[in-house]
């Protein structure tokens, strides 16, 4: 028997299929996972995008539509899922797979291009409390994107760059917008761009800390969402939090599908 | 003069307010400045010459993530600023 | 062929419009003669993009300049004096007292005191648009103030927003930007559409630019985006205004004022049409400060040492 979580993004979908195993008599739940990343061009509609990544990723994991019993919507887009028999929030969801990832963790933080948040995760991977900054792209990726293209390099280049940095300087703009000007006065100023880099994820990571302090910081803690790839970033949401490590989920980009896959086999 | 310290941006709005004309005479000798845990609070003159409270310019504009350790997600009851200030000249929008 | 295309290339770079560019000025009352007067007091506001210097012969409007901010207040700040007083045909020497305001207020060189903008602003706003003036919006390039003053000028209730771009001067240069549109021409071209769309839904610069571009995208035409970010701009800063509490008459100075794009959607919203002026508006913050130099003059005296220049 299988569930599936589909995880409607913006740009993109996220199919992860669940493969529920019997063990020793009792059901329990096996990470027999399938999974599919389809990117849609942005003006299809939603409900259509939604519809064409999980017929073929169905094909891809060879299954046909009746074994899946269940299908748990998540993301952005999540209610344009017409075929999904349930849907849930990216928070919920988020959650629920990081602590499957990582049982251990009990704080979940979640850094995405247009939102940061911290969840406060029970041991079974249901919210307990969460902060967001919301619509505003200083508490985001979008901050850190932004910069980088100010500084001509590459998200990649960006959180690398940073690393090779031990300097801290504070960054005065609050506002992405005006912080871009700052960073061209830094660059005017012949700072180095690992050391811009490196204020810039500090400043991203301490706005995110701050959130995650409004829920409590519990370890373990762990991240979520696009900025995993950032290992600069990583860094600075070390030294913010004060905690010897952040643990970092195999498949970031399926932690939200994943998590609709697993409360979809919940509920059934 | 109410003044308004803070600002909106896309995740919402977080304004204190001061009423300085409570701050005149001020009843606990600025117990603002010593409540507040981040200590953002100052003695200035204003304008029109009167000695009023303030808010720090360093945090003016990160209102939401300095309160943070007095606002926790599940809720709060008192605030340290509000209610030291007993002329009640001290209010938070969020 | 690989030539050519560099060729090209620059060539296109290198005819890149600024499309936020506005023009400096200054402007002197001609029918007034400075040497009449018994004090010649002067405001200078340091603004973070624009900088002015007003010229106050006994409490009257003499002259003033509006001039680009450089990349140091005390310049930014001799250059709008500059600019004044050629215009006016003086010195500084004439001046007898100077006020600086404004976010670089404490780096005018030549100043004798400096007073916030808030206070300047409801001053010159009382003097611009009459004693009956109760509440005011200033929108600078980076910031956005409401205020709210009594009969005499005097602030009974502000707030102010520097935190965000959204809502500010930099908010309508990011879009001006992105549609290629002389940011003088925003305003009148966000009339000419065939119906008025609704505000675009993200308050953040950065997400309203991808909104933007979605929309184009979507076939909205360009005026029509512009519509419906003049009326999310609109929308924003009537909430600020709400916060101090709106109440005839309503005044705005600043460099929004010149776009009839968000003053009239804010007319409309708040069911209350501003209070027009025969001055520059963004004069209003130099102008307080310069009023506010002509009382001290008064109740002190000139002051012994002259402005340093």
């Amino acid at each position: 028997m299988y569930t599936a979580g589909i995880d409607m993004g913006a740009r993109s979908v996220k199919v992860v299929f669940l493969e529920e195993l019997k063990v020793e008599g009792a059901p329990q739940l096996k990470w027999g996972v399938k999974k599919t990343h389809i990117m849609f061009p942005e003006d299809l509609d939603m409900d259509v995008a939604a519809e064409k990544a999980y017929t073929e990723a169905l094909q891809l994991a060879g299954l046909a539509r009746e074994a899946v019993g269940r299908v748990v919507a998540t993301g952005a887009g999540r209610k344009q899922v017409k075929f999904a028999q349930d849907n849930v929030t990216e928070v919920s969801a988020g959650a629920r797979g990081a602590v499957f990832m990582h049982p251990s963790a009990r704080t979940v933080i979640d850094v995405g291009a247009e939102e940061g948040r911290g969840i406060k995760a029970a041991p079974d991977g249901k919210v307990v409390d969460f902060a967001g900054n919301e619509k505003c792209a200083a508490g985001a990726g979008a901050f850190a994107e932004s910069m980088s293209r100010a500084l001509q390099l590459s998200l990649k280049d960006f959180g690398e760059a940073s690393l090779r940095s031990e300097k801290t300087i504070p960054m005065n703009a609050q506002c992405t917008v005006f912080a871009e000007s700052e960073v061209v006065s830094l660059i005017h100023a012949n700072t180095p761009k690992e050391d811009i880099a490196k204020a810039v994820l500090d400043a991203v990571a301490s706005r995110v800390c701050a959130m995650a302090r409004r829920v409590g910081i519990e370890e373990d803690v762990v991240l979520i969402g696009g900025m995993v790839h950032n290992p600069g970033f990583v860094r600075s949401l070390q030294g913010a939090l004060g905690v010897d490590r952040v643990l970092l989920p195999d498949l970031p980009e399926y932690v939200g599908a994943l998590g609709a896959a697993l409360i979809a086999a919940e509920i059934h | 003069m109410i003044a308004n310290y803070g600002y909106k941006d896309g995740s919402g709005e977080y304004y204190i307010s001061i009423d300085t004309d409570k701050c005149l005479q001020c009843p606990v000798e600025q117990a603002c400045t010593r409540a507040c845990p981040k200590n953002m609070f100052e003695i200035i003159t204003d304008d029109y010459d009167d000695q009023v409270a303030a808010i720090k310019q360093a945090h003016r504009r990160t209102l939401a993530y300095d309160c943070t350790a007095c606002k926790p997600a599940g809720g709060y009851a008192s605030l340290p600023c509000a209610s030291a200030c007993t002329a009640g000249a001290i209010k938070h929008s969020w | 062929m690989t030539t050519s295309a560099f060729a090209t290339t620059a060539a296109t770079a290198g005819e890149k419009k600024e499309y936020w560019r506005w023009e400096e000025s200054a402007w002197v009352d001609e029918t007034m003669n400075w040497r009449d007067a018994k004090f010649i007091t002067a405001g200078i506001d340091v603004g973070s993009v624009s900088s002015q210097a007003v010229v106050v012969c006994d409490g009257k409007l003499f002259g003033y300049s509006s001039m680009r901010t450089g990349s140091n207040s005390p310049d930014s700040a001799r250059n709008a004096i500059k600019a004044v007083i050629e215009k006016c045909g003086m010195t500084l020497d004439n001046i007898h007292f100077v006020v600086g305001t404004g976010y670089g207020r404490v780096n005018v060189p030549f100043a004798h005191k400096a007073i916030t903008e808030i206070a300047c602003h409801a001053r010159g706003a009382n003097f611009m648009g009459g004693s009956a003036i109760r509440t005011i919006l200033d929108m600078g390039g980076q910031d956005c103030k409401a205020i709210h003053c009594d009969e005499k000028g005097k602030v009974t209730n502000f707030l102010m927003n520097d935190k965000c771009a959204a809502g500010t001067g930099r908010g309508m240069e990011v879009i001006a930007d992105l549609m290629q549109i002389p940011i003088a021409e925003l305003g009148p071209r966000s009339f000419d559409v065939d119906e008025e769309p609704a505000a675009v839904s993200s308050v953040c610069v950065v997400f309203a630019k991808s909104e933007a571009l979605g929309l184009l995208k979507a076939g909205w035409s360009k005026n029509k985006v512009v519509a419906a970010y003049c009326q999310a701009m609109a929308e924003r800063v009537v909430a600020l205004l709400e916060r101090i509490g709106v109440e005839k008459e309503f005044f705005i100075t600043g460099g929004i004022a010149k776009n009839p794009g968000v003053v009239r959607r804010i007319e409309r919203i708040l069911k209350l049409e501003a209070v027009k002026t025969k001055y520059d508006s963004q004069i209003a913050g130099a102008l307080g400060a310069a009023l506010f130099g002509y009382t001290l003059v008064q109740k002190q005296g000139v002051p012994a040492k002259a402005a340093a220049s």
